[in-house]
């Protein structure tokens, strides 16, 4: 099984660390796993701010890069839910439809594919789980807060209670959004940092002291509050959780 | 341009404010919670809710003519409006017939939508809207911030200031039950010295060609018991097909408006009582339009109990007003720009695209897809600003490139390394005013691979 590991734009620069975790963690379980040199982006920051007609040649790129692998793996649950669901407007080639079904969230491959239900980490801190909307409510990674009735456990969850010295918290609000929302986060600045900063409340005030979630921009948001006003609270993106070691140092 | 953000960030100056209004609506969706989760398969009864509502709108035509020719047999007059102005027009001609000088009024968006009470008044006809939270609303010449709960904005301080002002209270520091009892004497003055009622319609049923009016406080049958005349307004898309199918909707709506397994008045009005007259005033009002877009036609499943309002994050964060249109929030945001594009061009950008509003929502528009779908009609029809236009263009440019990618990448993280903090966090840099971005890191995960890699 050859898997290709798609490194979402703003992870490949500023958050290179999240990458590694996320390869070593699949290599580790024994994956075979390849990065195409030439991958850029999925296209959502401009498809989300209505620019969606200027998005078609990232997508073709997109495609290009990653037709020839079987899955194609993300540590990011709103970049997968952007390539499933939105790029619907290309023609559905057979290449297109292959990468469209075989792009994965890490958590959602790792559980629903390779049907891993517990990683060998160790993290001993208390961890308060943010939900990344798109991998929540567009992937299904969980169930929502919304929904009623009985659900299936959130794969994230599932994943993080298994890992050695990790304490989940529980929040008071378990699914809001963050506020982050792409170009949101900066044309509704007062609002996105308004709803940032009350998530940050809620995961401090039930004593979380690392956030962790799927998506790396929800926590990039998060971090610029966090670094801003000093709060003690870390910010870990869950494949380096999944991909810590025994001794670990934060 | 003056949208949303302007109006949002306004808002947010008075954080504890923010941070009440939050919490009101908050409770709401935690009431709503409680009371979905006691209703085995809710899920199936959302689904069983959004398949009734798309079988009747794609038979809209068919159950509106079977709706007026029941009324018509009941007795009860049928009138129809192509747009706010006919709407406005005939009321007022029934008024004018009756000799009617005042008008009590139970809730209806829709008449808030056509603008009903300024055009009466304008006829010399006085208005009194008599659900509490609208009367509220109407007292202080504001409009409702909210549709289910139209004066959730306001604290009881300031309500209590409005009714010594207005009813001439006695300064009771904010207490509910004086407050109340005060409005509810206040009122039944009113009820009794009217001539007409008007109400609005929650479901009207083809099979039977009676209607349903849904309230809290029984205003719509004071007024209309205590009137002569009865007069309901009703968009095209409240028709549901037959009787049965009111149990579905009476078991959503107020769970998911107010969570409440019912309302406390479900009133059934079928045919005149002697000596009384009912007229139905069917409006279209837009709403054929947005029934012909297929991406957008699912948004005329509403039922208007407010839950993707009480869900959303924004909203509670930024107030309805904020929003300015008739309806706020989640299904105001994909209304609106159907009625007006230029003027609510920014409403679909006021959302995170969550989705926890179509996953609330008890007939399963699917608003954040909608939203999504708007800012494309938005973007290509209107166009965007100047630089978020150009540095759109730019992205895209980038992003089909791989090299330029990633020698941009490079050179953005050492400019973002070696200039001064002064620069990188000028006015310019609406993400940095509260917050820090991310520290730029010696080499990208594309350089890292390659070097271990290769």
């Amino acid at each position: 099984m050859r898997i290709a590991l798609f490194i979402p734009c703003y992870i490949n620069q500023f958050y290179p660390q999240v990458g590694i975790a996320t390869l070593q963690l699949l290599e580790k379980l024994g994956q075979d796993v390849f990065y195409p040199h030439d991958q850029t982006c999925c296209g959502q920051p401009l498809a989300n701010s209505g620019f969606e007609g200027d998005a078609v040649r990232t997508y073709d790129l997109f495609v290009r890069n990653f037709q020839d692998y079987d899955y194609i793996v993300a540590p990011s649950g709103s970049c997968v839910y952007h390539v499933r669901h939105h790029f619907d407007i290309i023609p559905q080639s057979a290449e297109v439809s292959h990468v469209r079904e075989k792009t994965f969230e890490l958590c959602d491959f790792l559980v629903n594919i390779l049907k891993i239900d517990k990683i060998e980490a160790r993290f001993p801190h208390k961890v308060g789980l943010h939900q990344s909307c798109h991998g929540l409510r567009g992937l299904r990674l969980g169930q929502s807060s919304e929904l009623m009735g009985p659900g299936h456990a959130s794969v994230v969850r599932q994943l993080l209670a298994g890992v050695e010295g990790l304490e989940l918290v529980e929040l008071t609000r378990a699914d809001e959004c963050c506020g982050f929302g792409g170009t949101f986060a900066v044309a509704e600045e007062a609002v996105s940092v308004k709803m940032g900063t009350d998530r940050l409340s809620d995961h401090l005030k039930n004593g979380a002291e690392v956030i962790t979630a799927t998506d790396m921009s929800c926590l990039m948001h998060l971090e610029g509050l966090v670094r801003r006003r000093n709060l003690p609270l870390q910010i870990k993106h869950v494949a380096e959780i999944l991909n810590s070691k025994n001794k670990v140092s934060i | 341009m003056n949208g949303h953000p302007q109006a949002a960030a306004a808002f947010n100056r008075d954080e504890a404010h923010v941070d009440w209004h939050d919490t009101a609506l908050w409770a709401v969706r935690q009431k709503r919670d409680t009371m979905a989760g006691t209703v085995r398969n809710w899920e199936s009864l959302r689904s069983l809710g959004s398949q009734i509502k798309a079988h009747t709108l794609s038979n809209l035509g068919q159950y509106l003519e079977q709706f007026e020719k029941n009324a018509l047999q009941n007795g009860v007059k049928v009138h129809w409006a192509a747009d706010a102005r006919e709407h406005n027009r005939i009321v007022c001609e029934i008024l004018k017939q009756h000799k009617v000088g005042k008008l009590v009024k139970s809730k209806s968006m829709l008449t808030e939508e056509c603008g009903l009470n300024p055009y009466l008044e304008a006829q010399g006809i006085e208005v009194t809207d008599t659900d509490l939270g609208e009367r509220i609303v109407q007292l202080a010449k504001e409009h409702p911030s909210h549709i289910v709960m139209p004066a959730i904005h306001k604290k009881r301080e300031e309500i209590d200031l409005l009714f010594q002002e207005h009813l001439g209270t006695r300064r009771s520091g904010g207490d509910a039950l004086y407050l109340t009892r005060e409005a509810r004497k206040h009122l039944r003055q009113r009820f009794l010295q009217a001539d007409a009622a008007l109400t609005g319609v929650n479901f009207a049923i083809a099979e039977t060609g009676g209607f349903v009016v849904c309230t809290n406080e029984g205003n719509a049958d004071m007024g209309v018991h205590a009137t002569p005349l009865h007069i309901a307004c009703m968009g095209i898309e409240k028709i549901i097909p037959a009787q049965e199918h009111l149990g579905v909707f009476l078991r959503l709506l107020a769970r998911s408006a107010t969570g409440q397994p019912i309302t406390t008045y479900s009133s059934h009005f079928r045919a005149p009582a002697p000596g009384q007259e009912i007229h139905i005033v069917i409006v279209d009002n837009g709403r054929s339009n947005q029934l012909g877009r297929p991406e957008f036609r699912n948004s005329l499943h509403c039922i208007r109990c407010g839950a993707c309002i009480n869900t959303c994050p924004v909203y509670r964060r930024s107030g309805g007003h904020s929003y300015g249109y008739t309806i706020p929030g989640p299904i105001g945001s994909i209304l609106a720009p159907g009625k007006d594009l230029h003027r609510h061009a920014s409403l679909p950008f006021a959302s995170t695209l969550c989705g926890s509003c179509h996953d609330v929502c008890p007939v399963k528009i699917d608003i954040h897809k909608q939203l999504f779908r708007w800012r494309q009609v938005i973007v290509r029809e209107e166009g965007a600003d100047f630089f978020k236009t150009l540095a759109m263009k730019a992205t895209a440019f980038v992003f089909a490139r791989p090299g330029l990618f990633a020698f941009g990448g490079k050179v953005g993280r050492l400019l973002l390394k070696i200039t001064p903090r002064f620069l990188v966090y000028s006015r310019l840099n609406s993400w940095g005013k509260q917050r820090e971005l991310p520290a730029p890191p010696g080499q990208s995960f594309t350089e890292w691979y390659k070097r271990e890699r290769g």
